[in-house]
């Protein structure tokens, strides 16, 4: 099962970051060696992104994060870096769909007073996302309930294997 | 009262309805992978302890992206999916009797009509330009749909585009929906369905229209719907369904369904238009692009490697040459479109031209391989994306055109506009 509550420090990224930014092509002959893909995240876009992330850490982007490519590895090397969770202002569809099935959380909400390093708390529950250094609390909404019982489930496979359909979340 | 959309994703969930914002378990008719994403789905299946796909007649996987095999990682994940397509009876296709995904299905008849078609490929969305409800997934997603036949979907809105008027000499597909990105912005359509109506719609031959459901994803889109016309019940024609596919159906968009947004557009004023580095909506017309000098020209790509494509290129490249300090790089998006270009002369074309003439691969687009970018070079491509990096080094620049600006730059050695350079008509020479 996968937790409800995140903590971490922000890292901060800008407007859309797309998968091409978070594995650039010219890495896709690592595509079957992940933990070394991993070592490339965000490479161009954030150097030493995959050096500084912490494990709890949150990526805070801004409009249509992930946009573009269906490759499934963009979210399994960011969270592969340590990242718990993602936070943005809008999110590009495919991408999201991966994230939650590969147990990646993606909230949004308004994410424009968060600044680099800054301590996050995601309450995903209360659909909050506290920040302690600004004092403030935003609202990211709850998940609907299918997206939030895949990713409690811990991704779609497990939560197909405990389920045996899909059925039960719609 | 209902789009195209909602009535392909009703009747594919048991419902007499669907809205914009339900969710609905959605039964699948084709499901696809590529040498990229389906090893990944190939696992994840694995892990669901199926042991058969849940109908081998509709599961299909192309290698494509790195084939024929760039390397050694590519020739294991093309031997993946190659040994899982043995292993399940799956449809698949091998080097020199394949092409890239989104020009192979349709040609071979296994997408149609109000099929849901799912893919873990972002430009699966090409299908729409059938009259189907098509979309890009992951591998996850792709692994679920491959044992249940089943995927879950939240029910698009759907946003209305009118391009009125008859399309300028040598605009195309590619400049409208090009111009539509750059007017709406990469997220303008996001998790909505983009529907195509207009007068230069219903003139549109099916390439273009392929080109611009292909593009949806760009602003996007969850899909890029037509509506089912004459143009399409010829090509499905002369395209028949393979066997074992699902029935196709035609469904219309009710005079008072209910759209997000209607956009609407004066067709005949756009003109061919390059999207400048480095998001596919930094949109201007070709003619106003400066003087920006190209190292390369690529043609081809699910985006813009079908028949109609390589003849508008061969027809400003006749008789001329790749200017001498650019390379042209020329790939077919099938085996059937390499050899139909090659008996109407048009390969011929290309090679006195000057130009590398490819066999079909998606290479290039996503910075594989066959035509990768150094520091500092600009390249000009009829693919679809022109992010930082993705056709090689971040410190390349890609612009995105249709065929015939790509033809003509290829000729000018710096980005130019078809009719201005040579000032003939497309009228003029007939196929």
């Amino acid at each position: 099962m996968a937790d409800s509550v995140f903590k971490g420090n922000a890292i901060t990224i800008g407007d859309d970051v797309s998968t091409d930014d978070i594995i650039p092509g010219r890495f896709a002959h690592l595509r079957s060696n992940l933990p070394e893909l991993a070592t490339h995240t965000l490479e161009d876009r954030l150097p030493g992104f995959y050096e500084r992330a912490q494990p709890g850490d949150i990526l805070v982007g801004g409009r249509n994060f992930g946009l573009g490519s269906s490759r499934e590895h963009a979210p399994v090397v960011i969270r592969m870096a340590g990242i718990s969770a993602i936070l943005v202002r809008s999110v590009a569809r495919i991408f999201y769909r991966n994230a939650i099935n590969q147990g990646l959380a993606v909230l949004i909400c308004d994410t424009s007073g968060i600044t680099d390093g800054d301590e996050l708390e995601i309450r995903l529950n209360d659909g909050i996302v506290v920040n302690h250094r600004a004092g403030e609390e935003l609202s990211c909404g709850r998940m609907p309930p299918l997206m939030s019982n895949i990713l409690a489930a811990g991704g779609l496979i497990p939560y197909i294997k405990e389920h045996g359909t899909l059925d039960s979340g719609t | 009262m209902a789009t195209i959309t909602e009535k392909i994703l009703a009747a594919h969930s048991g419902r007499a309805f669907v809205s914009p914002g339900d969710f609905a378990n959605v039964s699948v008719d084709m499901v696809l992978a590529n040498d990229i994403t389906g090893p990944l789905a190939i696992r994840e299946f694995r892990k669901l302890g199926v042991t058969r796909v849940f109908n081998p007649a509709r599961v299909v996987m192309v290698p494509d992206h790195f084939i024929p095999n760039k390397d050694i990682p590519s020739a294991i994940q093309a031997q993946d999916i190659r040994e899982f397509a043995r292993e399940q009876g799956i449809v698949y296709f091998e080097a020199g009797r394949s092409g890239i995904e989104h020009v192979l299905l349709p040609e071979e008849g296994l997408v149609g009509p109000g099929h849901v078609v799912i893919g873990a490929d972002s430009h699966t969305c090409t299908y729409g330009a059938l009259g189907a409800f098509a979309t890009g997934m992951g591998s996850t997603d792709i692994a679920a749909a491959m044992a249940t036949g089943d995927i879950w979907m939240k029910v698009p809105p759907t946003i209305k585009l009118v391009f009125h008027g008859s399309l300028q000499p040598w605009t195309s597909g590619k400049d409208l929906i090009l111009h539509a990105i750059g007017d709406i912005g990469i997220d303008g359509a996001l998790y909505s369905a983009m529907e195509f109506h207009g007068e230069a719609i219903q003139f549109m031959d099916m390439d273009g229209r392929f080109t611009m459901a292909n593009m949806a994803i760009e602003a996007g889109a969850k899909a890029g719907v037509f509506e089912v016309d004459a143009t399409t019940e010829e090509y499905l024609a002369t395209h028949p369904q393979r066997a074992g596919t699902a029935p196709c159906r035609r469904y219309f968009t009710d005079s008072n369904a209910d759209y997000s947004r209607i956009i609407e557009y004066d067709a005949s004023t756009i003109e061919p238009v390059v999207a400048f580095p480095h998001l596919p909506s930094n949109v201007r017309p070709a003619s106003t692009a400066g003087d920006v000098v190209i190292d390369q020209v690529v043609i081809g790509s699910c985006t813009n490697g079908r028949l109609s494509d390589l003849r508008i290129a061969a027809q400003i490249l006749r008789g001329r040459s790749v200017h001498e300090s650019l390379r042209c790089i020329i790939i077919p998006g099938s085996q059937r479109v390499y050899r139909q270009a090659v008996d109407e002369g048009l390969v011929h074309v290309f090679l006195d031209a000057g130009a590398v003439v490819s066999t079909p691969t998606c290479g290039p687009c996503l910075g594989g391989y066959m035509g990768i970018l150094a520091p500092g070079e600009r390249c000009l491509s009829t693919t679809n994306r022109n992010f930082v990096g993705r056709m090689g080094s971040p410190q390349s620049e890609v612009y995105l055109s249709s065929p015939a600006v790509a033809a003509a730059t290829a000729i000018a050695g710096r980005i130019s506009p078809p009719g201005n350079t040579y000032g003939e008509s497309r009228e003029e020479i007939s196929w």
